[in-house]
């Protein structure tokens, strides 16, 4: 009841900014070359859906983010269990990992527009490429640190090695994966919004991008909104994710 | 014997990328790293490459301090007062995960193009890292001593300032390091996306203009650089926080 009362006190809080917005924009204290009023960015986000691709341009977003983001984490944790698993593989291995992760992911752009064009392969190879340290690093974490009686128990109970890692590493590194795919997530949505922007692929960072050449404020704005929008869904999807694959931990070991 | 184990990968990388590059013969896309090491002797001479990289520098550490200052103190505010917090917190739940190069244009459009455009970008990157671990370092400050600072009568000012404070000040660092990191990612982006100036930019050109080695030798540079810079962080970090601070990093 007290949380309700403060989440209906923060929608006041929310309604009341966006009210502040339009007076300042009604006023003119900022040009409205720079800040729509909210009606105006209503109306560009309906315009958009009805006239025009806006809603195809929000489909483009969403499929190259989880394209990259689905091929990234795949990979991420398949190199995660391999490096994490072998003492050899860590330490050979893990340090020169450690070296490439500070790397701008957006500074393979050039590379990869070198080697495939402004294509949709490129976004895909640059988002893939940007969001697997994340995932990597964590599964890495993840197998190396697993309980060594969870390993004896393996032994004793003579599972084979396949089905070592699906009923005790996997589990246990789990949760170091899930925070892994989480952040991954997130780049995946800030790379797929660079590559739109520079290869001019079907997607809401051409979107904005062209409403900006033609100082149309609005459309802009409209354009932030749904990418922000893109965002909260798919923090709020992994937080189920998360809540229902880790509802065996006790409350406390979390 | 730890250090060249963790030599022997990279070498042999570059190793067989040499043999590769050589096997495919002259390509527009890519180089053997020997060439790369020259082209990047050569930028180097010429001050190309240092002239780009205090512009990507300039921006990035300009973004990291307007932001990260801004989200210090919004941090520290909702760290303190509970109210104040349980009031914003849908308002940065729904602004938080707008992707700080969806602002480019708003910022391009405001701004043009140049160093405020790339400061903006980057202070917004910046801002949330701050506010977040700052508002957590000061909820998890020892509520004995906030106690003491009571018992003392210290004024909310003082309390902040000599208490709160220096109680948060490792974690804080710790969320100014990553902001520092999120700062030339964030800058180098803003570059290969739109802004004519910088690293990511130069990089784009000798892309561009069919030069792989020079492209690469700009592309490994920005990786020494945020190496660098995360090295450095890391040492300040132990130097000023010693034990505090190591604690904080392993977690």
């Amino acid at each position: 009841m007290r949380a309700l009362g403060w989440r209906l006190a923060g929608l006041a809080v929310v309604a009341a900014l966006i009210a502040l917005w339009g007076e300042i924009a009604a006023l003119k204290l900022v040009s409205p070359v720079f800040l729509p009023t909210p009606a105006r960015v209503w109306t560009a986000l309906e315009h958009g859906f009805s006239q025009s691709d806006l809603g195809a341009k929000l489909v483009g977003t969403v499929s190259h983010m989880l394209g990259g983001w689905a091929a990234a984490s795949i990979a991420g944790v398949a190199l995660g269990a391999l490096i994490g698993s072998s003492k050899a593989a860590r330490e050979y291995i893990a340090p020169t990992l450690e070296f490439l992760r500070p790397l701008p992911a957006s500074a393979v752009i050039p590379v990869a527009i070198a080697l495939f064009g402004l294509t949709p392969q490129m976004a895909l190879g640059v988002i893939a490429f940007g969001s697997i340290w994340p995932v990597l690093l964590a599964a890495t974490r993840g197998f190396a640190a697993i309980e060594p009686r969870l390993v004896e128990v393996e032994r004793v109970l003579g599972l084979t090695c396949w089905q070592g890692v699906v009923k005790i590493s996997l589990p246990s590194a789990a949760p170091d994966i899930l925070a892994g795919l989480r952040l991954g997530l997130t780049v995946s949505l800030i790379l797929a919004v660079v590559c739109e922007m520079i290869a001019g692929l079907d997607g809401l960072g051409q979107w904005v991008l062209l409403a900006a050449r033609a100082y149309k404020s609005a459309d802009i704005f409209a354009g932030v909104a749904l990418l922000g929008a893109i965002g909260v869904v798919a923090n709020a999807g992994l937080s189920v994710v998360e809540a229902r694959a880790l509802r065996w931990r006790a409350p406390s070991a979390r | 014997m730890k250090a060249a184990k963790a030599l022997v990968f990279p070498v042999v990388l570059i190793i067989l990328a040499e043999i590769g590059a050589r096997a495919g013969g002259p390509s527009d896309s890519v180089a053997p790293p020997s060439e790369i090491f020259a082209t990047f002797l050569d930028a180097l001479r010429d001050g190309s490459l240092l002239a780009a990289t205090r512009d990507t520098l300039i921006s990035a550490f300009a973004g990291l301090l307007v932001g990260a200052g801004l989200g210090l103190a919004v941090g520290l505010a909702l760290g303190s007062i509970r109210t104040l917090d349980r009031l914003l917190e849908l308002a940065l739940e729904l602004l938080r995960p707008v992707p700080s190069v969806a602002v480019i244009p708003i910022a391009l459009v405001a701004l043009g193009f140049g160093y405020s455009l790339e400061i903006a970008i980057v202070a917004v990157a910046c801002f949330w890292p701050l506010l977040i671990l700052s508002r957590a370092a000061v909820r998890g400050v020892e509520p004995r001593l906030i106690e003491v600072a009571r018992a003392l009568r210290l004024s909310p000012l003082q309390e902040t300032l000599k208490i709160v404070a220096p109680a948060a000040l490792p974690r804080i660092f710790v969320a100014f390091r990553l902001a520092a990191g999120v700062s030339l990612v964030v800058a180098v982006t803003v570059e290969i996306a739109v802004n004519p100036q910088g690293l990511g930019y130069e990089a784009m050109t000798a892309g561009q203009a069919l030069r792989p080695a020079l492209m690469l030798a700009y592309v490994a540079w920005i990786g020494v650089v945020g190496y660098a810079l995360n090295v450095l962080l890391i040492l300040a970090q132990h130097r000023l926080f010693g034990q505090a601070g190591r604690v904080e990093a392993a977690r």
